[in-house]
């Protein structure tokens, strides 16, 4: 199994509340909040596809969608 | 399927606050359902009242909201018309063991097959912070703003006190552990408890000074441990998390089936 690789951040801008939970939680220090107060992905290239982001959003807000998910689905 | 195959899109974003550990339950449970590959049509989900309870709101299964602490009398109901649906019975900690305590223990008792989830966040928070059974002696509340002189109920004990066949403990900083126990739990025949220490920043962590959601996360993080590690013996007040109750024992649906079939041989 290879280890997948990060296609993007998918962020729910309207459901995001800007708890910041992702950003304090992230290993590698991704994420960071905008001038909104919303979650944004100011570094994917270090992204290590851990989802638990995706896992700990509150809101259902962030998906991390890799290349392999993305090849299954087309 | 997606995890957003099983919400109700429309509904969102949802009436939870900012770092509520309600939103982080609901996607962990997801996660689980998706795992053990449940079709939406046969979940049904029953709640009761609370911030806890808008939680069938979201979720695109067989729902219904009920009234405070009653969310596992109509879902027996259900069970017993409907034996082949799975229930998911998510309570908040004043629902499930102030208004509803009778009903818990009871249902406990009487191993349906069901999964009671206590989303135990100390305090009622859609009425404005007043202290809840879980609260516990030495809490800040509205209603306590002298401190909190009464005891909380440990749920874990309550439950395996009280007969369940399935008990098990997890936080909301351990969205891992949390999907798999919430996994295990809804397979598992028999009555399932989960509770699910969580957090309300916007009450209980305020009214205690225990920070943002961040700031009550990590107290989960340093102040649980994995059921019978090395850690509980040197420092008692770290509080278990992990599967604490998994046994057969006959299910009640089945039971009464064959006290139909016995009926109808006449004997």
């Amino acid at each position: 199994m290879k280890e997948p690789k990060l296609k993007e951040h998918v962020i729910n801008r309207d459901w995001c509340k800007g708890c910041s939970i992702c950003v304090y939680f992230c290993p590698n220090k991704v994420l960071e909040l905008d001038d909104g107060d919303k979650a944004f992905a100011k570094r994917p290239e270090d992204c290590i596809c851990c989802k638990l982001c995706e896992f700990r959003c509150p809101d259902l807000a962030i998906e991390v969608i890799t290349y392999r998910e993305s090849e299954v689905i087309l | 399927m997606a995890v957003k195959d099983y919400i109700r899109e429309r509904f969102f974003p949802h009436i939870w606050c900012s770092g509520c550990g309600h939103g982080m339950v609901l996607n962990g449970l997801l996660r689980a359902i998706e795992k053990i590959g449940l079709d939406k049509n046969e979940i049904v989900m029953v709640s009761g009242i609370g911030c806890s309870a808008r939680i069938s709101g979201y979720v695109d299964f067989h729902t219904l909201h009920t009234i405070h602490g009653r969310a596992l009398t109509f879902a027996t109901g259900i069970k017993m018309s409907r034996p082949e649906l799975k229930l998911i019975v998510p309570m908040g900690d004043g629902d499930a063991l102030a208004i509803g305590g009778n009903h818990f223990i009871h249902a406990a008792r009487r191993n349906m097959d069901m999964t009671a989830i206590v989303i135990n966040n100390r305090i009622y928070g859609m009425t404005g912070g007043q202290y809840s059974p879980l609260s516990g002696y030495g809490t800040m509340s509205t209603t306590s703003p002298y401190s909190n002189i009464d005891h909380d109920f440990d749920v874990v004990e309550l439950s395996v006190a009280a007969g369940a066949s399935f008990v098990g403990r997890t936080t909301t900083y351990h969205v891992k552990q949390m999907a798999d126990i919430l996994g295990q739990a809804i397979v598992h025949k028999g009555f399932s408890v989960v509770e699910i220490m969580s957090q309300c920043p916007t009450y209980f962590g305020r009214q205690n000074r225990l920070g943002t959601a961040i700031d009550m996360l990590e107290h989960f993080k340093e102040n649980t441990t994995p059921v019978g590690s090395k850690a509980k013996q040197k420092n008692p007040d770290l509080v278990e998390r992990g599967i604490f109750v998994q046994k057969k024992m006959p299910e009640y649906c089945d039971e009464y089936d064959k006290i139909i079939e016995r009926a109808k041989k006449g004997n």
